[in-house]
């Protein structure tokens, strides 16, 4: 490693946080209305606004008194007696984690309850969400429903539709068979504050409603079997959740078929959370979140799609022409890096692992490219096993930084061969109204400073 | 750990393909397991309403009676005329009597017209009629008699100009006033983003780009970057990334320029803050029970003012007390604009003590 003047890595005191609501309204307000007066055109003048000269805190210098303090001198935790067994019946992240939080956006909901929050992405590992920071998203608040007193009802859109409308206890649908499987979520409307410019700081806010976890539960086709459902007739299911929203969303029954929509009630090994739909979720494999319904307390079999507010007014996509898409639910082929991402500072110049998270709701990922020039040139990044159909899959790819301004970039590619496009060619064709399903190549911009910007290319 | 799962799936498939050999022993292959939903029991939950308006209640509404429902009900969150971006997307506005005739909003390719309304996008009307009823008003969904569903929707309609001030919506004049919807040839289903048959284009992908690999594109240029007076607007990023690692978060309290040498790390491994406790905190949870923080926030307005704003006010009105307890209790209009709030279903002794709670500072 370099040397450097130790007294360069002083770190100082950050002050409280505060965040002025005025301030906030108005990047919202011009972000909204496309404001593009900020916006300048040339990668240099990006780079100029803040090309103070770098002074790179020091990793691990070497004291003058030619040792370590925390080497030379015994901490108490070497010396003492640590803290007893069931300290904490369910234990929780060290003190030193505190600044891993889901968060919401400020300014982009006026209510708490109809709102957002986003999954701290730049902090996590591997592609499991923990699920306390799973990310949020709620049309009418959360509750945390008795078990006991929660049903399941599975009917049909007319009386001939299938055999028997039945009624299942959550005792009951955990006895069934089970299956546990790995799968993302990712809300449709993940990066749509991006769709016109750039509007937030992080990945956390960029990506942040996404999540993974491995879930537990009953395949629907089983409960579906049972009620005796005529499947020639029988194409579309509507899932509705017993909360306040009872959240609708039609489902195409070739993926009940398929064996891949389950009724889960596990979540990385223990309970959905509350705030994930405790005690009954439907997982909808590669569709967008809003069709994952919380709470799910009924599963109709109809003849025809049912255009539920969450497929016909909401969730839609504005095309260029003025038409809207109804029923849009795939989540695309997408990445973005992780590490070093929006919001960060490289500590020092050379080594560094690029990590990033990459999926696709057509199935697995297959390759997932870097360019470290702004796209020039791209390589191949190392994909982390393992490797899972509609699921998070890690990339990474060994990096050494020489201080210049760079662009940081990664491609996805899925095994039916769809390519992540770059932000020119979705607007190509979606224009830049669409708020929903933005799956562009996100770049960062890493400056001379080692501070990591969101920027957008031409 | 995919052997694992291939063997879940193989497992699956074979219960499947036994459950669908034989319909009749679907329900015996597992015995004990659910029983027949009773007609009762799909009558209460079967709520849903679809585009051919299969499930739709028989009920009449007025547009008259609508706008009673709205002004007590809807109004608080949504505006008078339901214009209001206060809390929710605005309802009515953006749509034309000659879009009435087509069938096509004009405005959705008006790039200068700020914002969609729910009237601008809205293809079925049984999608609004269906939402009404499942989930409005906000604070206490399914709550409205069929009537009032049909009225307020009728009223809704009517605000957009759609059907006249004496048109009565029903089961059998639903469909006239689909005829009116003016975005109701407004969706496309030619995309490959459904995953099923039924609709769409069978899952193949609008943009196709291609992964080129060696000098793909010319020198990149930075076309959108967030402004410098926007850099603290999502917190200070310092506090919001892990203290340990190979980078840490920009300090966005100071000026980019500043910022190299200045990594925070003292205040981001600050321990976790204790828990709020105590009075305050009490009648916050209240607060938030009681729906009230919808609309009003902690220290700044929502849609009415803030809990610290109305403390702030009357802190010198000797029988704040009881002025507030009064207001929670039956609502008001025009102390702080124009939205109206409505009377509060709360008990004497609730309302009480969140104005108790409010006239001593409203403190955490």
């Amino acid at each position: 490693m370099p040397s450097h003047d130790p007294a360069s890595g002083r770190l100082i005191k950050a002050p409280e946080n505060f965040i002025s609501p005025d301030g906030v309204r108005q990047v919202f307000r011009e972000g909204k209305a496309g404001r593009r007066d900020f916006v300048r055109g040339a990668f240099a003048a990006a780079v100029a606004s803040a090309a103070a000269p770098a002074v790179l805190a020091q990793a691990n210098p070497v004291p003058a008194e030619g040792g370590d303090a925390n080497i030379l001198q015994l901490p108490a935790h070497s010396t003492g007696l640590g803290q007893a067994v069931a300290t904490d019946g369910y234990g929780k992240p060290s003190k030193y984690e505190a600044n891993v939080q889901r968060r919401p956006s400020p300014g982009l909901t006026q209510t708490t309850q109809a709102s957002v929050s986003f999954a701290p992405l730049q902090s996590l590992f591997g592609i499991v969400t923990p699920s306390g920071l799973h990310f949020e998203r709620h049309h009418q608040g959360w509750w945390d429903i008795d078990p006991s007193k929660h049903r399941l009802m599975v009917n049909g859109s007319d009386d001939k539709m299938l055999a028997r409308p039945m009624v299942f206890t959550v005792d009951e649908i955990m006895r069934l068979p089970s299956v546990s499987r790995f799968h993302f979520i990712e809300c449709g409307a993940n990066t749509g504050m991006e769709w016109g410019n750039v509007a937030v700081p992080t990945c956390q806010y960029t990506h942040g409603m996404i999540s993974c976890s491995e879930f537990t539960g009953v395949p629907l086709k089983i409960l579906l079997d049972m009620a005796g459902v005529d499947y020639k007739r029988g194409r579309y299911v509507l899932a509705e959740g017993a909360d306040g929203s009872s959240m609708t969303r039609t489902v195409p029954m070739e993926l009940i078929e398929s064996g891949e929509v389950f009724v889960a009630y596990g979540q990385n090994g223990e309970m959905l959370r509350p705030e994930q739909g405790y005690p009954l979720r439907l997982v909808v494999p590669g569709v967008q979140g809003v069709s994952w319904v919380k709470y799910l307390r009924r599963i109709e079999v109809g003849d025809k799609p049912y255009g539920t507010k969450d497929e016909a007014i909401h969730y839609i996509d504005l095309m260029p022409g003025g038409l809207h898409r109804q029923y849009t639910s795939t989540q695309e082929c997408k990445s973005v890096i992780t590490t070093p991402s929006g919001g960060q500072v490289l500590l020092d110049k050379g080594y560094y692992q690029i990590s990033g998270l990459a999926w696709s709701g057509r199935g697995k990922v297959k390759r997932v490219d870097v360019s470290v020039d702004g796209g020039r040139n791209w390589k191949t990044a190392r994909l982390q096993d393992p490797v899972m159909s509609k699921c998070l899959t890690r990339f990474s790819l060994d990096w050494a930084w020489d201080g210049k301004p760079t662009i940081v970039q990664s491609r996805a590619m899925d095994e039916t061969g769809h390519v992540q496009p770059q932000y020119s060619q979705v607007r190509a064709v979606r224009g830049t109204r669409s708020i929903y399903h933005n799956n562009a190549i996100q770049s960062w911009l890493v400056q001379e400073s080692g501070e990591v910007k969101n920027v957008q290319l031409s | 750990m995919s052997s694992c799962h291939n063997t879940a799936l193989r497992m699956l498939l074979g219960l499947s393909l036994v459950a669908a050999a034989a319909g009749a022993l679907a329900q015996t292959a597992y015995p004990g397991v659910g029983r027949p939903a009773t007609p009762k029991e799909v009558q209460a939950w079967d709520i849903d309403v679809r585009p051919d308006f299969k499930g739709l209640p028989k009920g009449a509404g007025s547009v008259a009676k609508g706008m009673d429902v709205w002004e007590g009900k809807c109004a608080s969150c949504h505006g008078i005329f339901g214009e209001s971006n206060e809390v929710f997307s605005p309802l009515v506005g953006g749509t034309t009597k000659d879009d009435v005739k087509t069938g096509r909003v004009a405005r959705l390719n008006d790039t200068g017209f700020p914002g969609r309304t729910t009237l601008m996008k809205v293809s079925s009307v049984s999608t609004l009629w269906d939402y009404i009823n499942r989930a409005m008003p906000w604070t206490s969904p399914k709550s409205l008699s069929t009537e009032e569903v049909y009225a307020v929707t009728a009223y809704l309609l009517n605000m957009g100009g759609i059907v006249p001030d004496d048109f009565v919506l029903s089961d059998a004049t639903i469909g006239q006033a689909q005829n009116l919807l003016p975005n109701r040839n407004g969706k496309t289903l030619d995309h490959g983003m459904w995953p099923g048959k039924g609709m769409g284009n069978g899952g193949k992908p609008d943009v196709k780009p291609v992964a080129c690999m060696a000098n793909c594109a010319a020198e990149p240029k930075v076309a959108s970057f967030l402004p410098d007076f926007a850099r603290n607007n999502h917190g200070n990023l310092a506090e919001q990334q892990r203290p340990v690692g190979p980078q840490r978060g920009a300090d966005t309290t100071q000026p980019a320029a500043a910022n190299a040498a200045a990594v925070a790390v003292a205040a981001a491994t600050a321990a976790p803050k204790a828990a709020a406790g105590g009075a305050g905190a009490a009648a916050l949870a209240l607060a938030q029970k009681s729906s009230c923080t919808a609309c009003h926030g902690v220290d700044s307005k929502i849609v009415g003012p803030g809990f610290r704003e109305i403390a702030a006010k009357y802190a010198a009105r000797a029988d704040a007390e009881a002025y507030l307890t009064g207001k929670i209790k039956s609502g008001g209009q025009g102390v702080w604009g124009q939205i109206p709030m409505p009377p509060q279903t709360i008990s004497d002794n609730d309302a009480k003590l969140l104005a108790q709670w409010l006239a001593t500072g409203a403190k955490k």
